[in-house]
């Protein structure tokens, strides 16, 4: 096992490093870069001479392959560099807003889990009645509706649904305040992008719950639960869900490194100023030097995840050894 | 059990000999595959659209009408207008268009190139498939849109980086599964015969392994449509694909959805719907497919 784990760690030194030359090299595939949009950006006549000296200063006239080495070699010295746009350490703008999508992150996936195995279950044991079919329209519409989209439905409706209760219209605060020191306010501002990611999240999640746990139901163990007469509830519960949610823990898992992902978006209808947010600024901006590091940080929490969900399924499911 | 089985080979059996005509065949499709049938027929119905947008509606989708900002919903327009006085429902029909070209240019593009990477990784094995597996495995350690929007940095927004950037994750998925049905049918004597007769390496790849990985190809191909629909829309909608004027959906949500939520909420929704169905329809379809061609895969 220990083995295992040893090579499954070093084998994730090639991807990462596989991925920070891809990124790297696509990013300045083209010309044009940041020293052009902020001098040109607004069509005014910019001095060459002038962007000469703005590259210079952001070292953007070193041959690349002396970029490339101190972009790899900011990872040992742990400095990650500076932003092209404002100027700040990376690590101080990317501190700023972890917290924030990370919050979100995890409230997406309690509202995914709260969704996806409880509706699962009652679609695999109600199946093919009007409840399943309900349960999966649900779950087949959350796949086809934007998160974005549906991120915008909850804003009108609670402006026009406060609205109409309150007299006046009341939006979620723009500001962001820690948890711990205003759980209220908090909570009133990133449970709606919460709602909005982890439903488009659940809806994968539930149909995996619903198939996983009918092929168990088929199983000869199941009937042979049911032959010694035992309630329909117990073996359920107690034979059927163990051996069903396994691959549902593997589907969650995987999806939480695709959060990330789906938070770009998100946080973008939400007002919020968290990584994705600042990432969709960065591609803008082509602020190479942001846009590299937080690819980098997305392709680090997705290929670690998914080392841990294959460790998690070893530890899960007994009959698994890793040789 | 036994006897079961049998009458399910029997009645397969019967099914395959049964010549029947093209209206059998659909209705037995129909029969079979509801869902599937419904997601077809919105497909359809949006490809009709998108056609004949020109045809359905005389209305220019892109001509600016400040006389006519913000109209709610009713028989000048049918859906509303938006900030700029443009009708939504011909912006939609027009829409169409954009989603369904970048939708199929994307996964067409590309299924068939993971189709020939993954065939010639499976065939010619080695260091070729070795190298080909670990940039694959570089590619799918991004989440899909993170790519995307990286590509995008690069080659900034419009219609054509758009497709770009979607195309370009698309690849190693196809690469990947067709490769993993490829490496089979390269182990089964007939390739092995092939290459004895001194057929090319090309023929061989081309004549006598695609065909046989229509099914993977065709499922991917298939199930890439509605993701390429939804990655577009939420690109326009960051501003960094579709620009303005041309209609798009997800650029549509765009332009004010949140400020005009309280005064002209019909800007936001329509353009949603219109998203959601195409996505739903193409899913269905794409579900129906997988289920026809792949019965290990069929979901309960």
């Amino acid at each position: 096992m220990v083995k295992y784990l040893l090579k499954r760690l070093m084998l994730l030194i090639p991807t990462l490093l596989g991925a920070a030359v891809l990124v790297f090299f696509l990013l300045r595939l083209v010309p044009g870069d940041v020293c052009e949009i902020r001098l040109a950006g607004t069509g005014l006549y910019a001095d060459p001479a002038e962007i000469a000296l703005c590259r210079k200063d952001l070292g953007l006239d070193q041959p690349i392959m002396l970029q490339f080495f101190h972009f790899i070699w900011g990872y040992f010295t742990l400095d990650l560099g500076k932003s092209m746009w404002t100027g700040a350490p990376i690590t101080h703008e990317i501190s700023l807003r972890f917290h924030l999508s990370l919050q979100v992150a995890i409230m997406a996936t309690t509202v995914a889990i709260v969704i996806a195995i409880p509706f699962g279950i009652i679609s695999a044991v109600k199946q093919n009645t009007w409840i399943d079919y309900v349960v999966r329209a649900f779950s087949i519409a959350g796949i086809a509706m934007p998160s974005f989209w549906l991120g915008i439905l909850i804003i009108l409706g609670l402006l026009i649904g406060t609205q109409a209760v309150f007299g006046e219209p009341w939006m979620p605060p723009i500001e962001f305040k820690p948890i711990w020191e205003d759980p209220v306010w908090n909570l009133s501002q990133l449970i709606w992008p919460a709602v909005a990611t982890g439903y488009r999240y659940s809806a994968v999640a539930t149909r995996m719950t619903r198939s996983a746990l009918l092929e168990v139901l088929r199983e000869d163990y199941v009937r042979t639960a049911r032959a010694k007469g035992l309630p329909e509830k117990i073996i359920i519960n107690r034979h059927a869900l163990k051996n069903a949610l396994l691959p549902v823990v593997t589907i969650i898992a995987i999806e939480f490194a695709f959060l990330m992902g789906g938070l770009v978006v998100t946080e973008q209808v939400f007002n919020l100023n968290g990584l994705g947010r600042l990432f969709v600024e960065s591609v803008g901006a082509q602020d190479f030097n942001m846009t590299q590091q937080l690819v980098m940080l997305v392709v680090l929490i997705f290929v670690i995840t998914n080392f841990l969900v294959d460790i998690m399924y070893a530890w899960l499911d007994p009959r698994i050894r890793y040789s | 059990m036994t006897t079961v089985s049998e009458v399910q080979v029997e009645a397969e059996i019967e099914n395959l000999t049964k010549s029947g005509s093209l209206w059998d065949n659909m209705w037995d499709m129909i029969r079979k595959q509801p869902l599937g049938t419904f997601g077809a027929a919105i497909v359809l119905i949006m490809i009709l659209m998108a056609l004949f947008a020109n045809v359905i509606t005389t209305i220019d989708p892109e001509a600016n009408n400040l006389e006519f900002m913000l109209q709610p919903p009713g028989e000048a327009f049918f859906l509303g207008t938006d900030q700029f006085g443009r009708d939504l429902l011909t912006r939609i029909i027009f829409g169409a268009r954009t989603a369904l070209f970048v939708g199929f240019t994307c996964a067409i593009i590309g299924s068939t190139l993971g189709l020939v990477l993954g065939v010639a990784s499976a065939y010619f094995g080695g260091l070729f498939d070795l190298i080909v597996q670990r940039i694959v495995d570089v590619i799918m350690a991004f989440p899909l849109i993170i790519l995307a929007l990286a590509v995008v940095a690069t080659l900034g927004p419009g219609a054509e980086n758009v497709i770009i950037a979607i195309t370009i994750p698309f690849v190693p998925q196809c690469a990947r599964v067709v490769r993993s049905n490829a490496l089979a049918i390269r182990e089964i004597p007939y390739v092995d015969a092939a290459r004895a007769l001194g057929f090319s390496h090309m023929r061989i790849i081309l004549r006598h392994m695609v065909p046989n990985v229509v099914a993977p190809f065709l499922i991917m191909l298939t199930s890439f449509l509605g993701q390429a629909i939804l990655l577009e829309a939420s690109l326009s909608y960051l501003g960094l694909g579709v620009q303005e004027p041309t209609p798009a959906w997800g650029l549509m949500l765009q332009g004010g959805a949140e400020e005009y939520a309280e005064s002209a909420p019909w800007v936001a929704i329509w353009p949603g719907v219109a998203i959601s169905l195409a996505v739903f329809g193409f899913n269905l379809f794409g579900d129906a497919v997988r289920d026809t061609l792949d019965p290990k895969l069929r979901s309960q």
